[in-house]
């Protein structure tokens, strides 16, 4: 333990305390901006740039970044002095002269940490504004994310993500001084870099400097065109999230409020991406069950494990990255883009629409999901399975736009047949869902024996790499589960050296799973949001009456109708897909 | 004493101990740094003293880092001594970045061998086997003499395996440097090594605990090398008694400017900068009078008459408002203009900034861009305020060295030249005729003779007059390009 005074109080912390967090047990809340610090996930930024935080040490020539600031045996720190106070406001008038005034439109407005701060500072002036060059850069667009860098504080978050959590690498600082700014390498646009999309940078970019493609138009215009039937479906993390953007403690599932609100907005039909998932598992886990019996039979051509697919980021990055590994993920395709496929083909068939006439939406907490959807192998004569894909934060504009209360809004239900599902298709929306729902099915259908225990709470949890064993009846299968890209990456490199021990591998590129996703509403840091939504996203589960993929009922009647058996020559052209080695890519500009 | 030159004897008072070998031996062999007693330090080192002795030695000598914060040598070592790794690295900084400065180049040009031999020496007194020169690729001489002697040194069994068959091991090698200013301090410099962004991180850790890939590491500067082997040739005692109180040996100063003799110059701590500069450099050029001088590089401060006098060690330079740095000096005379001086200085620190904070990122372009009004006549009162406090809160709050001294140049001529800044913000006049933008072109009636040379040629029509009658020219219009004094034959077109 470390004694020291803080503005005049004395107290002790544990050695390695930031002052920073030494100084919040005191109810201090010193101001920061580049630093971010998502406790349960390993991840921190704190890079010591944006000077914010600073406070005076007696005994220091200079002031200190409380955020990267350990204390020390008798440390005596002033948060608060006239010294303390000019720095940090002149710091940020320094920041806020080489940042765009039209915060009114800004994308970022009213969630943007800069303005909060310039609020909580009572900035009224910017001095010498009039003659102060801004820093300026091209914006920069592509399918999921947009980078207007003229807003970039250089708080390095975004390179944090990319870097050091998803191992990406496709955002770095470059140029000098007060060019300096985020960007790929050689400056190319981000379309052409590794990047996977997966959207973390947005989902921790303090200003409008990194913001998702907005969409919102283009859903607006479908509704409003006659001649279209327009399709909604909601992923399954979307419901545990929604809520916080019209301040609703996080954690709060809104399912039913969300589904009278995308009536309301003139949806045709109200679906939902967790029919999918469950479709996911039948396909998924059949692919699974397949490549386990062939092993367990001494066929030694098959590839175990198996990894999950569901996850566009995911399936950019192994594509980038991992061209040469290919052929071991699951061939199943998204939830998103299974509804699509479906929606379009069995449901437009069911209710007498061309697939032209009809506008798939897709409410998605991921940014990635934006340029899945544009893939040309989920095209029928260059028609989407899925038109249009837009983010948990995009719907709650929507909403808020059409004037509706969603607080207070009666619940709703999904319509049918695409909107029925299971427990399984549920917990999707977080890490270790998607395993633990194939686990489910893929344990009934192997041992024709049905569950005792429905939750496999040792697949549950926010650790970044997690494994489980589960007893398939003297059988055990070895499972793995990573979240993020750079635990995921961990997972690659042991299989590659032909280390990996598992079965079935289950990866998502953000943390926690789709709770976090790219496209959600914006935790500001506070990895105790992602928590709430998990529990949440296991308490929607829990309610389910039906909690096993395979016993959906509009499932099994799909595939009575439809599609057959699971991995079916039909279930193989809509469900299935196949991947591309994407390296060359970056040369390609 | 009389401020022109006194040019009498200017070596006297230089002695030379990093710079010793530097134009006295062949660079190309190492026979001749043998020859000056080259490689007995590290002999002597590897086969009688233990390292606990060696960086005792280093530490009673007094010997500071040269590069420019001045911290213990021998202390630095020790850090890296007791830090406990399976692998340790010695850097050897040779990043020199302050124009005008060439200190560390004429070293690893003229006597490379100096500088590896202390490396060694380092690499023995702190466990590393390994080290390196980081060195910038401007410097191809540097880097073709460094690698013949790393060459020969191998060959000599200098470097390698079992030095002086003892069980030291110790070998050297390059790494280049692309030539960013900021890379010369220690913690971007490893980030530069290991193939990152140049960018300075926080400290703690300190690269002693924590540097080149995580491993303990000791970065020193080249000159401070230098010093290395004749402080064991000659023993602490004797190195100590050169210089003052707290800061002991001597320092190279790169001598530029409005100065007779320019060059690198090796004087005694203690030395008052009067004797460098009217002694040693013989005085201000063309009999002009002294106005000021800058020490310490781009981010140094500018020092006046009254500060002639001052011994030059590391606390006085601090003291008064300036620093040691790597040990440029650039005298100034009359005809500068000290704001003009300051807005040079942040231009190149505006340059060289990495972008990493932000108050070194837009403070100083704001400081760039608040001196280039005043130099452009727009300057109000309430801008010197603005410079001061800017100037001080980016000292206080940067993370790095470059940041929190890159507003010396302003915070000392605000000190010492606040009637200059008054003259053009107030008056709009710069005195020295150096800021186009508050000068005029003025004929003067009695010289003129009315020849109309000078109307006829000034583009716009600023000039009229009758023939023969002294002509006047109407600031209004004129654009200052020059024309009319250039064509007047008679001294009648002044700038004013």
């Amino acid at each position: 333990m470390v004694k020291l005074t803080l503005d005049g109080n004395n107290m002790e912390v544990p050695a390695g305390t930031t002052i920073y967090e030494a100084a919040k047990q005191v109810h201090i809340d010193i101001p920061v901006l580049c630093y971010m610090d998502l406790k349960d996930l390993n991840i921190r930024n704190s890079p010591g740039g944006c000077r914010i935080c600073v406070v005076e040490v007696e005994g220091r020539r200079n002031l200190a970044p409380s955020c990267s600031t350990a204390v020390e045996e008798g440390m005596v720190v002033r948060t608060n002095s006239v010294r303390v106070l000019n720095a940090r406001r002149t710091v940020m008038e320094l920041i806020l002269s080489d940042h765009p005034k039209d915060c009114l439109s800004c994308a970022k407005s009213g969630q943007c940490d800069l303005q909060n701060l310039a609020i909580r500072l009572g900035i009224r002036d910017i001095p010498g504004q009039e003659y102060a060059e801004m820093s300026t850069y091209r914006i920069d667009t592509s399918p999921s994310i947009i980078r207007e860098l003229d807003k970039c504080i250089m708080c390095r978050r975004c390179e944090t993500m990319c870097n050091d959590f998803q191992t990406v690498g496709a955002l770095h600082a470059i140029n000098r001084g007060f060019y300096a700014v985020v960007a790929p390498a050689f400056e190319m646009n981000l379309e052409h870099s590794p990047c996977t999309y997966c959207g973390q940078c947005v989902a921790v970019c303090p200003t409008g400097a990194l913001t998702e493609v907005d969409h919102t138009g283009k859903v607006i215009s479908a509704l409003n065109d006659p001649t279209k039937i327009v399709v909604v479906q909601t992923a399954p993390a979307v419901r545990a999230a929604l809520g916080e953007e019209f301040g609703m403690k996080p954690g709060t599932l809104v399912t039913g409020k969300m589904v009278t609100a995308l009536r309301h907005l003139g949806f045709d039909y109200v679906f939902d991406t967790d029919f999918a998932a469950d479709l996911t598992i039948m396909e998924e886990g059949t692919e699974l069950l397949g490549r386990l019996t062939r092993f367990l039979e001494g066929d030694r051509e098959v590839r175990l494990p198996i990894l999950t697919s569901c996850c566009p980021g995911w399936v950019n990055f192994f594509e980038y990255h991992f061209p040469e590994m290919k052929d071991i993920p699951s061939t199943a395709r998204s939830p998103q883009q299974m509804f699509g496929s479906i929606a379009k083909s069995y449901f437009a068939e069911k209710i007498g629409v061309d697939r032209n006439d009809m506008v798939v939406v897709s409410i998605m907490p991921c940014l990635a999901k934006k340029y899945e959807c544009q893939r040309e192998e989920f095209m029928v004569d260059g028609n989407p399975d899925v038109d249009i894909s837009i983010t948990t934060r995009e719907l709650a504009h929507l909403i808020k736009q059409a004037n509706l209360d969603l607080v207070n809004m009666t619940d709703g239900e999904f319509d049918q047949p695409l909107g029925e599902s299971s427990g399984a298709g549920v917990i999707f929306g977080t890490t270790g869902g998607v395993i633990e729902a194939a686990t489910r099915t893929a344990y009934e259908i192997y041992t024709g024996k049905q569950l005792e225990k429905i939750d496999f709470e040792q697949l549950r949890g926010l650790g970044g790499l997690r494994s489980a064993t589960v007893d398939f009846e003297g059988q055990e299968i070895r499972i793995g589960i990573a979240h993020g890209l750079g635990n995921a990456r961990k997972l690659l490199e042991e299989i590659k050296s032909g280390k990996s021990q598992y079965h079935a591998i289950e990866i998502m590129a953000c943390p926690g799973g789709c709770i976090g996703g790219g496209g959600q509403p914006l935790h500001h840091g506070d990895a105790s949001i992602l928590s709430a939504r998990a529990k949440a996203i296991y308490e929607e589960d829990r309610n389910k009456q039906i909690r096993k993929s395979h016993e959906n009922p509009y499932i099994q009647e799909l595939y009575r109708e439809f599609l057959g058996e699971p991995m079916s020559e039909k279930a193989h052209a809509l469900l299935h897909t196949h991947y591309f080695d994407r390296r060359k890519r970056v040369f390609q500009i | 004493m009389s401020e022109t030159a006194v040019k009498s004897e200017p070596k006297k008072k230089q002695i030379r101990i990093a710079l010793r070998n530097c134009g006295v031996i062949n660079p190309g062999r190492i026979e001749d740094y043998i020859e000056k007693d080259g490689y007995l330090s590290l002999g002597r080192v590897v086969t009688e003293l233990t390292p606990e002795e060696s960086i005792e030695i280093v530490r009673e000598s007094g010997l500071r880092g040269r590069g420019g914060a001045g911290f213990s040598t021998g202390l630095k070592w020790e850090f890296a001594r007791r830090s406990k790794s399976d692998q340790k690295y010695v850097v050897c900084n040779a990043d020199e970045g302050d124009p005008g400065a060439f200190m560390d180049r004429s070293i690893l040009e003229g006597d490379p061998h100096s500088v590896l031999e202390a490396m060694a020496i380092c690499g023995y007194a702190i466990g590393a086997d390994t080290g390196f020169i980081y060195i910038r690729a401007e410097y191809p001489l540097a880097i073709e003499r460094l690698k013949t002697a790393i060459a020969q040194a191998r060959e000599f069994g200098f470097l390698g395996k079992r030095i002086f068959g003892t069980a030291f091991d110790f070998d050297i090698s390059l790494k280049y440097g692309a030539g960013a200013f900021v890379c010369g301090e220690e913690t971007a410099l490893i980030h530069s090594m290991e193939g990152h962004r140049g960018e300075p991180s926080l400290k703690p850790p300190f690269p002693a605990e924590s540097g080149y890939l995580g491993k303990p590491t000791n970065v020193n500067n080249v000159e401070t090398f230098a010093n290395i082997p004749v402080i064991f040739q000659r023993g602490p005692e004797w190195f100590k008694q050169i210089g003052t109180e707290r800061s002991k040996g001597t320092k190279v100063f790169a001598l530029a400017g409005k100065v007779n003799n320019v060059g690198l110059v090796e004087v005694p701590m203690g030395i008052t900068i009067r004797e460098v500069i009217f002694e040693i450099g013989g005085g201000i050029k063309d009999g002009k009078k002294f106005k000021a001088v800058q020490t310490g590089g781009p981010s140094g401060g500018c020092l006046t008459e009254k500060h002639l006098d001052t011994p030059i060690d590391y606390e006085n330079l601090v003291a008064c408002g300036s620093m040691m740095g790597s040990g440029g000096m650039i005298v100034m005379d009359e005809d500068d203009c000290m704001v003009s001086i300051a807005k040079f200085f942040l231009d190149f620190t505006v340059e060289e900034s990495c972008g990493k904070c932000a108050p070194c990122r837009i403070g100083n372009k704001r400081l760039y861009e608040l001196l280039d009004r005043i130099c452009a006549g727009k300057g109000e009162l309430e801008d010197l305020d603005r410079l001061r406090n800017l100037s001080e809160v980016i000292k206080d709050t940067s993370l790095c060295g470059l940041g929190q001294s890159s507003p010396n140049p302003v915070l000392s001529t605000l000190a010492n030249f606040y009637d200059e800044y008054i003259s053009h913000v107030v008056d709009k006049k710069c005195h020295a005729g150096v800021c186009r933008d508050l000068l005029e072109y003025f004929i003067v009636e009695e010289n003129c003779v009315g020849c109309t040379a000078c109307a006829r040629a000034c583009p716009v029509g600023a000039i009229n007059g009758e023939r023969k009658e002294p002509h006047v020219i109407n600031p209004e219009i004129c654009i200052k390009c020059g024309a009319c004094m250039e064509k007047c034959k008679f001294d009648a077109v002044i700038l004013r």
